[in-house]
């Protein structure tokens, strides 16, 4: 057992953060948690600085190289990932779909044209994709997908709407999972598809969320023609191919988080030290010291469980059930923590950016607000505890579901 | 980086089940907690010819010198059973403290015959009014001739009804710093003016014991490492400790959630099994979300007790030990409640994991007080 990195990973990982410091964008303020006014600019100063990780032979570390990877382990990915979300998160979360679940699924399932057409303008930052999986009928009982595709020839003509699909606004493909069989059992019947996001009859509906700004959109189609080869798998393979890519990447996803908030602590830290309450430091408030601790240990418990389930799928090459617990182990904690920070600044804290008196560019205000959706999207809190309850623990499923199964 | 476990570690964890499965079922825990020793001399026997007194203890004085970590490979298992006796008191106090402090000739004394199961120890830490801060050492211990004079009460000191030898930690010089004039001493049971009874405790599987020092004269031969510098090597040996009750915790928590999920199957409500409605299912399922991100925590601050800086070690073991204590506490509380009337039954189980908890998370620093030491190694 080692926690370390060997000498060669940690030489690896001093080369990339060397790089990484020599090449952030030169108009990104890392002092500010946004430095992009609109949805446009942040997509394009993603898609150019993704342009220069692949320059620098730093994007899709564990993908083989004819697909634009570098044909190294998914370790180096870590490394890789770790450095960019403990340090500009900011530039990488228009890419968190089109990187965590568009590129495993081209990958691992896409066929050989697939795979060489998608994967290397994905990784040279051309493409930014979206997910279309949620429906208004279909949220956590994702088996409940109605939009229908059914096939004409050699095209499907697609119907129906998508909605809280991130980055549809700025997404130049979708991953898109619909129904084209409506007379087998829920999840027998749905279908894997890429499309094209400027296929005539597809429209993009911003929502405005909770912080003010519109990361998700309704997607509406209207007779929307895909071409057969757009088609990922067989009909009828939809729900194992979604289920199946979530879980491989399960653990980068993990181990990402684990870094992004370590930087949560030492900004909380920093929080603690200079915001005041009856004239000193919070930090030297003994139920705020609790507090902070607490988030701290939570921050430890996410990051060393993360590199044990790292450490075994490395070896066993398969998700160990460990590796299920990692989104709960990111997502609850972090609405306790920004909770936390929230309430260490006191009144101050309803105060946003731009304001003499907004603390840390207002990040814990946007920060406490976004974590909301943590424990809904990407498989609410409520639809793991099932699948761990199910699957891992061998409980039994509920009537109503085990009747439709 | 690999944190997965090697084999000689998975081997000594499938004896480990093995053994205990066999010889020290939870009937043990039973019986022994309402006997006054806690622990039978055969059992004590049997564990010391599975080398668990050795695993530790250097090869120089007839132990295997393993690392922390394959320790806690056996101390899992044992909180699985909700081991009783003198173990924990022995091997991870008594002896770690003369193997950090030690002189060589208190190791060679000693250290043999711990790991021979020969003698027992434990050590006294915790004062009337220090309440669960470790630093709190004011016990007096004053200079006469070329020793000391010991007096004062200690408090909470595990199995020391049943211990031959006692590391006490007491103030050779005056003041509140714990970093300033705490010696450590080496204190025979047998000795004049030393007394210890027994408290009646919450959970009877793990004896405390409040101990008198009434004019105690140690000699130089009982001095533990320097003198009023005992807070360093005493710090080290706490950090194991509170691991060591990380590791015996993950383990607790792990069989009281395998005993609610198996009686979740089983039990019918409503005319199916209660682990089917959403409310009970997703408790369970909280219970193993905190027993694996518990062991991984574990795992980190055994690992770091041997193979991290001093500051990593010390963090981790805060950190881990007021984590998996609240945790094993919130498991086998849940337990109860997918058991029902049934789990609040003596004849189950369950309440021997919730006393347990609450034993370990009072133990050796309360969670509250390890958090606080997390924000001063964050901050210092």
């Amino acid at each position: 057992m080692d926690f370390r990195f060997t000498p060669e990973q940690e030489a690896f990982r001093e080369e990339f953060v060397s790089w990484l410091n020599k090449n952030l964008p030169d108009d990104w303020d890392p002092s500010r948690y946004r430095n992009y006014d609109s949805q446009e600019e942040w997509g394009r100063a993603y898609s150019d600085f993704q342009g220069r990780l692949f320059d620098g032979g730093y994007t899709a570390m564990h993908y083989p190289k004819e697909y634009g990877g570098q044909g190294k382990t998914l370790m180096e990915e870590v490394i890789v990932s770790q450095a960019l979300f403990s340090t500009c998160p900011e530039l990488r979360i228009p890419g968190v779909v089109t990187h965590g679940m568009a590129v495993p699924t081209i990958f691992t399932c896409g066929n050989e044209e697939q795979k060489r057409e998608f994967l290397p303008k994905i990784m040279d930052g051309t493409h930014i994709w979206c997910q279309g999986f949620s429906e208004p009928d279909a949220g956590s009982d994702m088996a409940n997908v109605s939009t229908r595709a059914v096939r004409e020839n050699d095209h499907y003509i697609i119907n129906g709407q998508k909605v809280w699909t991130s980055f549809a606004h700025l997404a130049d493909y979708c991953i898109l999972i619909v129904r084209t069989d409506p007379t087998v059992a829920k999840h027998k019947g749905l279908t894997y598809f890429l499309l094209d996001m400027k296929s005539r009859g597809v429209e993009v509906r911003p929502m405005t969320q909770i912080t003010g700004e519109a990361e998700f959109n309704e997607l509406f189609f209207d007779d929307v023609r895909v071409p057969v080869e757009m088609r990922v798998g067989e009909e009828g393979q939809g729900w194992q191919i979604a289920i199946t890519t979530l879980m491989f990447e399960r653990v980068l996803g993990d181990a990402i988080m684990g870094a992004a908030y370590e930087t949560n602590i030492q900004k909380m830290i920093e929080l603690a030290s200079q915001t005041k309450r009856s004239g000193r430091p919070v930090i030297h408030d003994p139920i705020f010291r609790q507090q902070l601790a607490q988030a701290s240990i939570e921050v430890m418990v996410l990051k060393y469980h993360g590199l044990r389930s790292l450490s075994n799928q490395l070896k066993s090459k398969i998700p160990g059930p460990e590796g299920s617990i990692g989104k709960l182990l990111w997502s609850e904690p972090n609405q306790r923590i920004t909770e936390a920070a929230i309430g260490m600044q006191g009144p101050n804290s309803q105060i946003l950016g731009g304001s003499p008196w907004t603390i840390q560019d207002g990040y814990w205000q946007y920060s406490f607000l976004r974590s909301k959706g943590n424990t809904i999207e990407a498989g609410s809190s409520e639809i793991l505890r099932n699948i761990i309850g199910e699957r891992v623990l061998g409980l039994p499923k509920d009537v109503s579901r085990a009747k439709r199964d | 980086m690999d944190v997965t476990l090697s084999k000689v570690q998975m081997d000594i964890a499938k004896e480990a089940r093995r053994f205990l499965d066999k010889e020290c079922p939870t009937d043990y825990a039973r019986d022994m907690y309402e006997d006054e020793r806690g622990f039978t001399e055969e059992i004590w026997a049997k564990m010391v010819d599975m080398d668990w007194m050795r695993v530790r203890i250097p090869e120089l004085y007839g132990g295997m010198g393993m690392d922390q970590m394959d320790l806690t490979m056996v101390l899992e298992e044992m909180g699985r059973v909700v081991l009783p006796g003198p173990f924990f008191s022995t091997v991870l106090l008594a002896a770690e403290a003369i193997m950090d402090a030690g002189s060589d000739t208190q190791k060679e004394r000693y250290l043999t015959r711990i790991a021979a199961g020969e003698i027992r120890g434990t050590m006294a830490l915790h004062e009337p009014d220090g309440g669960a801060d470790l630093g709190y050492i004011q016990m007096e211990a004053s200079v006469h001739g070329d020793g000391f004079v010991l007096d004062g009460t200690k408090l909470f000191v595990p199995d020391a009804h049943v211990a031959d030898i006692l590391i006490c930690a007491a103030r050779t010089e005056a003041g509140n710093d714990p970093a300033r004039g705490i010696t450590l001493f080496l204190v025979d049971l047998n000795a004049d003016g030393v007394s210890a009874s027994l408290l009646p405790t919450m959970d009877g599987t793990r004896k405390l014991c409040a101990v008198e020092f009434k004019g105690v004269r140690v000699g130089p031969e009982g001095v533990l490492g320097e003198p009023h510098k005992g807070w360093w090597p005493l710090r080290r040996v706490l950090q194991r400790a509170q691991v060591g009750l990380c590791a015996e915790s993950v383990g607790g928590a792990q069989r009281a959630m395998e005993i609610a999920t198996e009686y979740a199957k089983i039990r019918i409500q409503f005319d199916q099994p209660i682990g089917a409605f959403q409310a009970i299912k997703h408790r369970c399922a909280q219970m193993y979300v905190e027993v694996e991100s518990s062991r991984s925590i574990s795992y980190w601050a055994a690992w770091a007790q041997d193979h991290g800086d001093p500051k990593d070690a010390a963090l981790a073991a805060s950190a881990a030990k007021a984590y998996c204590s609240e945790a094993f506490t919130r498991v086998s509380s849940g337990a109860i409640q997918v058991l029902g009337g049934t789990g609040f039954a003596w004849e189950n189980d369950a309440h021997l994991y919730v006393k347990r908890a609450k034993a370990n998370e009072q133990a050796l620093g309360d969670p509250a007080y390890h958090r606080e030491q997390v924000v001063q190694l964050l901050t210092g």
